[in-house]
């Protein structure tokens, strides 16, 4: 099996707090693999870190064989250093969020982060607009007309394939909750992932709506070919279609396996699902 | 996409001929329509300059107060390139003019006819050239900043300009604070087909008509979408950067073309006219037009102008009605007016007249019927 996303001792510090402690995790491709935690726990923050929202502290990130994030503490960073150490990870390697997008490494968000005054056509539209290859000019002129063709029509059957056709040309912020979340990842996929990574996705669904995205998820996996990597809070979904789980606590890992070695796992019961019967 | 019918194409052509013709028909009565036209023509630049900065503000989300500043530098470069060679030694009177324009201006001056006749425009298109590239150059320190201090930035920018060009240091080009006069006229474009009172619509018009496909192109849509959401535009893979500077440059280049239009309009020029205020007479144009909406910016230019200008002025005379004299009726009191008007404007149309909808043939039908049920239901 190969490894398409792996992290190598990661380490995210602000200021004085470590909120990502030496992180090692590896993605295999075409799985599912899900990062849950406590509140807190630093999963939203791994998940910047790997999309370069942030640059990390120590360690490095790489995806597909290539390093798209690296860096060992330095200057004062290295005075105020309270994380694990690990071998010295000497290049620095910073990418813009963009670039890893357009590598292959697609996001969504935690709260909802929608083009809220553009359609849901559009908002799908221009997450295309990532691969462009007409410039600016070229654009205006309207010179590719075939490219823009190709694009709208990429648009239009993601929109079909998700079910939100019919309200292509609502505003974004018009549709109902879950239906936002199903054009987030819509959005996402839009850009040409491989890897995509879903930041709760089924956070405050119901029940119901919970099983709904589940099959989702692992109908889009399949069709698109995709790797997932999911946060998640809902220990259903996590459950049923997560083929490997890491769980984090304070920033550290405290368990990784397969999700009926984590579920009897007694840190993890004690961090995590301990909250529930105490 | 969307079907349009082609109807509202052929409504938009005949609005546009029927515009055409109405300009033609003040060219044969310009001496008749004096006040009319120069309100016309200045409406005409300043939405220029409203679009452009919608474009940076509005559809980018990017708050820019640099428009002044870049019009300047357009004014500027088409000023020196354009004042009849005859000319130049009383405009320079005081300080005398730079050996190297000199030079340059006596070579253009020997060019073929052909050549004199569109060195004008080349004149604004190097001014947007050097604008651009200024733009530019300062975009990559001022556009990693956002909002209200990218605002200060941008403010702080066209103040700089201002004061270079009336700095006693760059005397022998800009002339420094005695600015810049005996700047001919707009050209007459296509050989004399199109009068040279035509020309200013011409390229507001041609500008425009770029921004606009600009704006519905896939950068534009880029555009917007870094004006929703930058964090989620940088995770759908648009870099922020290079899009901010796209918007930019291709402002600050229409700004000052627009700049250099003013210069033809107005016939003379110094730092002064392009002081901060400039900046807030556009942005005013582009919030009572709505932000966002370039048909709005448009119109919007040519209301403010004609109501600054024009339709106010019997305010600034005195009045005697029924033999009492009105006291307030003076020099000035037209823009205490114009201040209540702006006030009421915005307050009734809170997103500007406007929003950020565009002008449709559609949405006017929509409003002329809306308008005329009542009439109706009163029968």
């Amino acid at each position: 099996m190969s490894i398409l996303l792996s992290t190598e001792h990661l380490t995210m510090q602000f200021g004085g707090v470590v909120a990502v402690d030496d992180l090692n995790i590896k993605i295999p491709t075409g799985e599912i693999t899900a990062l849950i935690g406590p509140n807190g726990a630093g999963k939203t923050t791994a998940f910047n870190v790997i999309t370069g929202g942030y640059q990390p502290t120590n360690g490095r990130v790489v995806f597909d064989g290539a390093v798209i994030a690296e860096n060992c503490p330095r200057s004062k960073m290295k005075r105020i250093y309270n994380g694990t150490y690990s071998e010295p990870y000497r290049e620095t390697v910073v990418n813009k969020p963009d670039v890893i997008t357009r590598m292959g490494l697609a996001r969504t968000f935690q709260n909802i982060r929608l083009f809220k005054e553009l359609t849901v056509f559009e908002n799908v539209l221009i997450a295309k607009h990532c691969h462009i290859k007409a410039g600016l000019f070229g654009a205006a002129f309207r010179l590719n007309k075939a490219e823009e063709r190709a694009m709208a029509l990429d648009a239009e059957a993601l929109l079909e394939r998700v079910g939100l056709l019919e309200s292509r040309n609502e505003k974004s912020s018009s549709l109902p909750y879950g239906k936002q979340r199903r054009l987030e990842i819509a959005r996402a996929l839009a850009t040409g992932p491989r890897l995509l990574l879903l930041d709760e996705p089924a956070a405050g669904m119901n029940p119901k709506e919970t099983d709904e995205l589940s099959a989702f998820i692992v109908d889009i996996k399949d069709s698109f070919e995709l790797t997932v990597f999911l946060i998640e809070h809902h220990m259903n979904l996590v459950m049923d279609i997560s083929d490997s789980i890491y769980v984090l606590d304070y920033g550290k890992t405290i368990a990784y396996g397969t999700p009926a070695e984590v579920q009897n796992n007694d840190r993890v019961i004690q961090a995590y699902l301990g909250v529930e019967e105490a | 996409m969307m079907k349009k019918p082609k109807n509202t194409t052929i409504y938009s052509l005949i609005a546009a001929a029927l515009f055409l013709a109405f300009l033609y028909w003040l060219d044969a009565n310009r001496l008749s329509q004096g006040m009319l036209i120069s309100v016309l023509q200045k409406g005409a630049i300043l939405a220029l300059v409203a679009v452009s900065m919608n474009l940076l503000n509005g559809f980018t989300g990017l708050f820019s107060l640099g428009q002044a500043g870049f019009m300047s530098i357009g004014a500027y470069t088409t000023a020196i390139l354009i004042i009849p060679v005859k000319s130049l030694d009383g405009v320079y009177y005081m300080n005398g003019i730079h050996p190297a324009i000199m030079n340059l201006r006596l070579l253009m001056a020997k060019s073929p006819p052909f050549m004199q006749s569109i060195y004008p425009f080349i004149a604004l298109l190097l001014g947007g050239i050097i604008a651009a590239l200024a733009a530019l150059i300062v975009g990559f320190a001022v556009l990693r900043l956002k909002s209200d201090y990218l605002a200060i930035a941008t403010l702080g920018l066209s103040e700089i300009v201002r004061a270079i060009f009336s700095s006693p240091q760059f005397d022998q080009i800009t002339n420094g604070s005695y600015g810049l006069n005996k700047i001919p006229n707009f050209p007459p474009m296509l050989f004399g087909l199109i009068p040279s009172l035509i020309t200013p619509f011409i390229i507001t018009g041609i500008s425009v008509a770029f921004i606009v496909l600009l704006i519905n192109s896939s950068y534009g849509r880029a555009f917007k979408a870094i004006r929703e959401d930058e964090i989620a535009a940088e995770a759908m893979g648009i870099s922020l950067y290079k899009h901010k500077e796209m918007s930019f440059v291709i402002s600050s280049f229409f700004s000052a073309v627009a700049g250099g239009m003013l210069a033809m309009y107005m016939r003379s020029i110094e730092a002064k006219t392009f002081s901060i205020t400039l900046t807030y007479d556009i942005l005013l144009i582009v919030v009572i037009g709505g932000i966002g909406s370039v048909t709005g910016s448009v119109v919007s230019a040519f209301l403010v102008t004609a109501a600054k200008e024009w339709w106010l002025r019997f305010f600034d005379q005195p009045l005697t009605l029924f033999g009492v004299h009105i006291p307030l009726f003076r020099t000035g009191f037209r823009m205490v007016i114009f201040s209540i008007l702006l006030m009421v404007v915005v307050l009734i149309y809170r997103q500007g007249l406007f929003g950020t909808t565009e002008f449709s043939w559609a949405g006017l039908a929509k409003r002329l019927r809306i308008k005329r049920k009542p009439k109706q239901e009163v029968q």
